[in-house]
């Protein structure tokens, strides 16, 4: 309980600290909406050359950027300025961090939750609400409860690759935008149908990473339709255990990069 | 409050060795450190850059964990017990700030008594100790990122207090600071000190803190202990010695002596000379040479811890 | 023209040319050299570029393979495949991504330190940009058009000219791209705080430079008016588009002569912004 209100302080504390930069505030906000309105415009972009993508209409495809994109959205939110982590431990920041009575990594989001991605998310959510109306599924106790899941496991999802990724910064302090192929190349691998890409790229990210599960299959799911690459449609339920799958794996390479850390110090 | 057991911390660092090949080399930062310092002490840890000083106080405070050996901070195991040490411990890292850089000081101190989760009371006490003993108020409201870096270190000390530690480490908390910040600092911790509350740990380049503060010194050097004792025992053991300076009227006679000391040195046509003393009070040192010579002028000069440092850092290689 | 090259040129206002040119490519060179002591950065970031050359790659290639005549926009498959892997190569010899070292050294005041210097700022942040363009070349452009060149079929030029003027562009690109972010850091001078700016520059220079997708996607009157009113177009579109030899020989001299202008343009901008700045600087103690 006390340890809840001392991150709910912490929180707090970062709020007030951007607050104190009214207008840089306002101009980030509006530019966080921006990045993931264009996003979606991509989409409709490459709709005008096409009626199909990957033999998926707009409202399909659109769906699963809807589900990617509030899921992002709501990761990056949350967890996205882990990828901050190599300045940290650069800056020593992460020993500060470790002198202090409450966990290292809730700290260091809270230290820096950005206020300004609230918007994305937001937009994000409104994305899905309008592909959702678009495609009108046939509503089923399941498919409901799917699209309450779908986005969140999406989040956690994409949450957890953020920290994998920026964990590599344990090792590897000069890895640069090594992360930004998982995080901001996942979130675009997964914006469209996973159709479109080649066998080998394809059977890495979607079915290795795991990318196909956060918002491929289960827009399958809820379209009620079959998937040309044969899996079965439950595969879009899956998408909690993928979810919690990575997370598990995310949580074990922190604790390794912590210890790591430790042992060699920055 | 503090023991270590032959604490030892190797890096694995890979050095260049060819044009391509990297060759992979351990390095001891920390070779088996034994220390054992009681509550309320005051202890200087010094030593050249790279000597260790930084990586031990991170291994007594839970950031990095040992390649081997004991160690024991407020009877806890600082790694394992991280969190629970934290709340026993007060850290302040001079080039490190643990305040909030955007928020007003005082919004800072509000902060870290959520996180230590300190009673209300006890917060308001010790925050109005610190802010008299260190003069806080006139910047209590201003942010953190525009105060200067003497006023930030006054805050840096109160943060690393408010929750009342029984140990505090400095990891050179005067560095960088004027003269008039070096010496607010040093009278606080004096202060801080006197009242035996708090164990302090100290890592400082400036002798003067140590001087000023501790009685126990430790000097580490390529990651041992090569002294741990009082300041005195550091002159006894390296035979620096008070030294007698005087400026003569008359030139003085050639095969002088003066019983007890020894001449090292002399200038301006044999008119002012200095004499270390080895065996003998400055007193009676004095009293032989003006008995011996006339005086127009004379000092007696303290040995100069800086240079028994120094001397100490040259020789301490094992 | 040339008299306005020459003018942009000196270094040192009572110099010989000669030794403003010398200075210059010393500044250059130190740009270059710079950039090659962050390899493994430069090896992270290479990995990253093919990955998203690969997305993009494959959606390019399902829209163009759902279209009738597959060739949307007028481009066809190879043509495609070779806009996006020199896109991915081009985007950090350009660096359209944030560049906030001068908004830095306003904000902190370094940039007084700059202004001690015989040589003009904007002069020296040019020469150290072309440096590491040119390292870029090498290190950034190479290993995806490798990649692209090795996974898909890239077009290769059939025009003799293609080459030299996609070379031309690029250069001219280069210098279009760093009028642009020294504008935008500029406003450091006046706002304090650059990083909204940016913000908008790094997501305005992505999108409607065409990054994310060829512009030619887009309505006609809406390419033409980005091509025509806005710089960004000439940073990425125009070497892709020459590479790909999307368009005939006349149009594409037309649109690197476009890029040209656009170029001169914004250094005269940007060398107008910073005598007022600092003028500003000087008046007002910094």
């Amino acid at each position: 309980m006390g340890e809840l209100r001392a991150y709910a302080a912490l929180a707090g504390a970062q709020a007030r600290s951007v607050f104190s930069y009214r207008s840089s505030f306002v101009i980030e906000l509006v530019g966080n909406v921006g990045a993931t309105v264009f996003d979606v415009l991509t989409v409709l972009v490459l709709f005008r050359a096409t009626d199909r993508i990957g033999g998926f209409t707009l409202p399909e495809a659109l769906l699963m950027a809807g589900i990617t994109s509030a899921g992002f959205a709501l990761a990056d939110f949350v967890v996205g300025n882990v990828d901050r982590l190599k300045t940290y431990v650069r800056a020593g920041t992460l020993d500060a961090v470790l002198v202090r009575p409450l966990a290292a990594l809730p700290q260091l989001l809270l230290m820096d939750l950005p206020i300004r991605k609230l918007v994305r998310v937001v937009f994000g959510f409104g994305v899905l609400a309008v592909a959702i109306g678009l495609n009108d599924p046939d509503w089923t106790p399941a498919r409901v409860s799917l699209i309450v899941l779908a986005p969140l496991s999406c989040a956690v999802f994409m949450g957890s690759i953020f920290v994998i990724s920026a964990s590599l910064a344990f090792w590897w302090v000069d890895s640069g935008e090594l992360g930004s192929a998982f995080t901001y190349g996942g979130k675009d691998f997964a914006s469209y149908p996973i159709t479109v890409y080649g066998p080998a790229f394809r059977g890495l990210f979607a079915y290795a990473l795991g990318f196909a599960f956060i918002s491929y299959q289960p827009a399958l799911a809820l379209l009620g339709r079959a998937d040309p690459l044969g899996l079965p449609s439950w595969a879009g339920f899956a998408a909690p255990v993928a979810a919690f799958a990575v997370a598990a794996v995310a949580a074990g390479v922190w604790r390794t990069g912590i210890r790591h850390y430790r042992s060699t110090g920055s | 409050m503090i023991k270590t057991e032959d604490l030892r911390k190797d890096f694995a660092v890979r050095v260049k060795s060819g044009r391509f090949r990297r060759e992979k080399r351990t390095v001891e930062a920390v070779a088996g450190v034994s220390l054992n310092i009681g509550a309320g002490e005051m202890v200087g840890y010094i030593g050249p850059n790279g000597a260790g000083k930084s990586t031990t106080l991170k291994m007594l405070t839970g950031v990095l964990s040992p390649s081997g050996g004991q160690v024991e901070v407020c009877g806890l195991r600082p790694v394992p017990q991280r969190t629970k040490l934290a709340l026993r411990i007060g850290v302040v890292f001079g080039q490190r700030s643990q305040l909030w850089w955007d928020l007003p000081l005082g919004e800072s101190f509000a902060l870290l008594r959520h996180i230590y989760r300190v009673p209300a009371a006890e917060h308001r006490e010790r925050l109005r100790r610190c802010r008299e003993l260190l003069d806080l108020d006139g910047f209590m409201d201003t942010p953190v990122r525009q105060l200067s870096l003497g006023q930030r270190m006054r805050g840096e000390l109160t943060a690393a207090l408010l929750h009342g530690p029984r140990v505090l480490f400095l990891d050179e908390p005067t560095i960088g600071l004027d003269v008039v910040s070096k010496q607010a600092v040093r009278s606080f911790l004096a202060e801080l000190g006197g009242t035996g509350d708090v164990t302090l740990v100290l890592t400082t380049h400036d002798l003067a803190d140590i001087e000023r503060l501790c009685e126990r010194l430790v000097v580490i050097d390529h990651g041992r202990v090569v002294h741990d004792g009082t300041i005195e025992a550091l002159h006894a053991r390296y035979g620096s010695r008070r030294s007698l300076v005087a400026d003569l009227s008359s030139p003085l006679p050639e095969g002088f002596e003066l019983p007890g000391a020894t001449l090292i040195g002399v200038e301006a046509d044999r008119h002012r000379v200095t004499f270390a003393l080895d065996g003998v009070t400055a007193g009676a040192a004095v009293a032989d040479l003006v008995a011996a010579v006339p005086i127009r002028d004379l000092s007696v000069v303290e040995p100069d811890i800086e240079d028994v440092v120094a001397r100490l850092y040259v020789s301490g290689a094992p | 023209m040339a008299g306005k090259d020459a003018s942009v040129l000196t270094i040192s206002p009572d110099g010989p040319l000669r030794g403003s040119i010398s200075t210059f490519g010393a500044l250059v060179g130190s740009g270059f050299r710079r950039y090659t002591t962050y390899r493994q950065a430069t090896i992270a970031g290479t990995f990253t570029n093919i990955v998203f050359g690969y997305v993009r790659c494959y959606v390019l290639l399902a829209v163009a393979a759902s279209t009738l005549d597959g060739r949307p926009a007028g481009y066809d498959t190879e043509q495609l495949a070779t806009y996006v892997w020199l896109g991915q190569g081009l985007l950090s010899v350009v660096m359209l991504w944030g560049w906030a070292e001068l908004a830095e050294r306003i904000r902190t005041g370094d940039v007084a330190a700059d202004l001690l210097r015989p040589v003009p700022p904007l002069m020296a942040y040019l020469a150290a940009d072309l440096g590491r363009a040119g390292h870029g070349m090498i290190t950034r452009f190479v290993p995806p058009v490798l990649v692209g060149a090795l996974c898909f079929p890239l077009r290769l030029p059939t025009r003799w000219q293609t080459v030299p003027l996609f070379l031309l562009s690029v250069l001219i690109a280069v210098v279009v791209s760093f009028g642009c972010r020294y504008l935008v850091n500029a406003t450091a001078y006046w706002l304090h705080d650059a990083r909204g700016p940016i913000m908008f520059w790094v997501l305005g220079a992505g999108v409607l430079g065409g990054l994310y997708f060829p512009l030619r996607l887009l309505p006609d009157w809406l390419a033409v008016t980005l091509w025509l009113g806005t710089p960004l177009p000439s940073i990425l579109q125009t070497p892709l588009d020459v590479a790909a030899e999307r368009d005939g020989p006349g149009l594409q001299l037309a649109l690197v002569a476009l890029q040209g202008c656009w170029a001169v343009a914004l250094l005269a901008l940007a060398a107008l912004v910073q005598r007022r700045a600092e003028r500003r600087l000087v008046v007002q103690g910094g």
